[in-house]
């Protein structure tokens, strides 16, 4: 009995497509709120206030969207990946739906990272694109992105598109840290330190602290657009259901 | 007719009688035994991967330059993508004339273990489009004046390197083989997941040219081929039984 008291009542009820609905709408503002306020003075601090770097002068200020949109491509395919293992393993509608709400923001993250990394490189490396071993593993993350929402549209049948999706992702997540280490270990044998990220031992804190808001303020605006995802493909899975009804009449 | 007849036969010994000793290496070598019948009855689909193989190579030194300095640095990458290309293409057939006449339904319904029967599915693709790319590469490695040192390096990495390709295309195949148009599907999904095969075969090819040793290389190809052994099988079972039940 006590077993089963330490998670909280509601965590439970996210199971259910309608609790999950109502619980998500309650707590939408405040990650919004949160977003909002956390990107706003992250952008502020970071490009108006932080020290220009020494080296790169004001070029690097891309990194306060670079770093938290490449962090957001790699937990959000792993996120995916868990939400269609739970999906898979416990058939819980809501994991197929959070799964399948987490790839296009995941693939629109990793665009994110490749476009501002090729901004940064052109002043920085003198190119707009550079086999770097990073560049090129983010290239393959926004590939596997691809891969996973081509088979989820291909498939009709929504919950044989779920399943199928769910085992994609389970394969590129048990592949990820292979493909990470082997474009690692390519690229240096290929062309060892041509390129290098400048090093920076020791970040000083008004250049780090900003970034960690960013990071934190990416999480926030990722939490809402999923869950603004996923209460689209709710009320639009469960449009036969009566509660939605009710809900689209009252409105 | 006779195909169907074979087909059908071959079947029956695969799903056996529950009365017998379960033994998942009979399994295997049974599912091996049918799919080569069943490819050797038909001897033009075996040859087709050869070709295109053939073909892709011979693109490149007219895409490029006939120029043998060149040809020589691209040999391995060249040939592995060709190689890489071929069993990609050899993939969307793997399970769809068993989809299509009803048979794959029929082994899932086996008191067989599925994970060894796809093994023997894989393992039959193998001998039919990974070891002949494997046998045939040195004559590749020649038309690119790959230097004589790769050719070992070559063959030993493909030897390696193309059962780790049929595995993961495998997995492509058995997500896709409901689907009507399956075959670019299955390329946007496995290609991403040959890649560390690639860098690793290549890598290798390349250690070998130059005289570096290659066993680090083969190591890691061995690697990802134990692991694929072990995990693949259990995806692409998953796999089919999601196809076949949607």
């Amino acid at each position: 009995m006590s077993n089963k008291n330490w998670m909280p009542r509601w965590f439970y009820q996210l199971a259910s497509p309608r609790w999950c609905y109502q619980i998500t709408g309650k707590l939408m503002p405040g990650f919004i709120l949160a977003a909002v306020l956390l990107i706003l003075a992250g952008v502020a601090w970071g490009l108006a206030f932080a020290p220009a770097d020494y080296q790169q002068g004001n070029s690097f200020r891309i990194i306060y969207l670079h770093v938290p949109s490449a962090f957001l491509a790699q937990s959000i395919y792993m996120t995916m990946a868990i939400a269609g293992a739970i999906g898979l393993i416990w058939k819980m509608k809501v994991a197929d739906m959070v799964a399948k709400s987490c790839a296009p923001i995941g693939a629109s993250m990793a665009i994110l990272a490749l476009v501002t990394g090729a901004i940064w490189g052109k002043p920085t490396w003198g190119a707009w694109w550079v086999w770097d071993a990073r560049l090129t593993s983010m290239l393959i993350l926004l590939f596997l992105y691809f891969g996973v929402m081509a088979l989820n549209s291909a498939i009709e049948n929504e919950s044989t598109a779920a399943q199928a999706t769910a085992v994609l992702a389970i394969v590129g997540l048990v592949n990820i840290p292979i493909i990470k280490y082997s474009v690692d270990w390519w690229n240096t044998l290929h062309q060892p330190a041509t390129f290098k990220l400048t090093e920076k031992p020791a970040m000083p804190v008004e250049m780090w602290l900003p970034l960690l808001i960013m990071v934190l303020g990416f999480y926030c605006f990722f939490a809402v657009a999923l869950m603004l995802r996923l209460r689209n493909e709710i009320i639009q899975r469960e449009r036969r259901a009566g509660w939605v009804r009710e809900l689209l009449i009252e409105k | 007719m006779n195909d169907m007849g074979t087909k059908i036969r071959k079947l029956g010994q695969l799903s056996g009688t529950s009365e017998e000793v379960f033994r998942p290496g009979s399994v295997l070598l049974a599912t091996i035994r049918r799919e080569l019948l069943l490819a050797f009855r038909r001897r033009s689909d075996l040859v087709n991967p050869l070709i295109f193989f053939l073909m892709v190579a011979t693109l490149f030194p007219l895409g490029i330059s006939p120029e043998p300095s060149v040809l020589t640095l691209l040999a391995p990458g060249v040939v592995w993508v060709a190689a890489l290309l071929a069993t990609l293409l050899s993939m969307d057939s793997l399970f769809r004339s068993d989809f299509d006449d009803g048979s794959l339904e029929q082994i899932l319904l086996s008191p067989q273990p599925l994970f060894m029967v796809v093994l023997g599915k894989v393992v039959a693709h193998w001998i039919m489009t990974g070891l002949p790319l494997t046998l045939m590469a040195p004559l590749l490695g020649i038309m690119l004046f790959l230097p004589a040192e790769g050719m070992g390096g070559l063959m030993l990495s493909l030897l390696l390197g193309t059962p780790t390709l049929s595995l993961i295309g495998a997995i492509g195949a058995a997500l896709t083989v409901g689907l009507r148009k399956g075959g670019v599907l299955i390329s946007l999904l496995v290609l991403p997941l040959y890649i560390p095969v690639l860098i690793f075969g290549t890598a290798a090819v390349e250690a070998s040219v130059t005289g570096l040793p290659v066993t680090g290389h083969l190591a890691l190809l061995g690697a990802l081929l134990a692991l694929g052994f072990s995990l693949a099988p259990l995806a692409i079972a998953a796999a089919l039984r999601i196809s076949v039940s949607g």
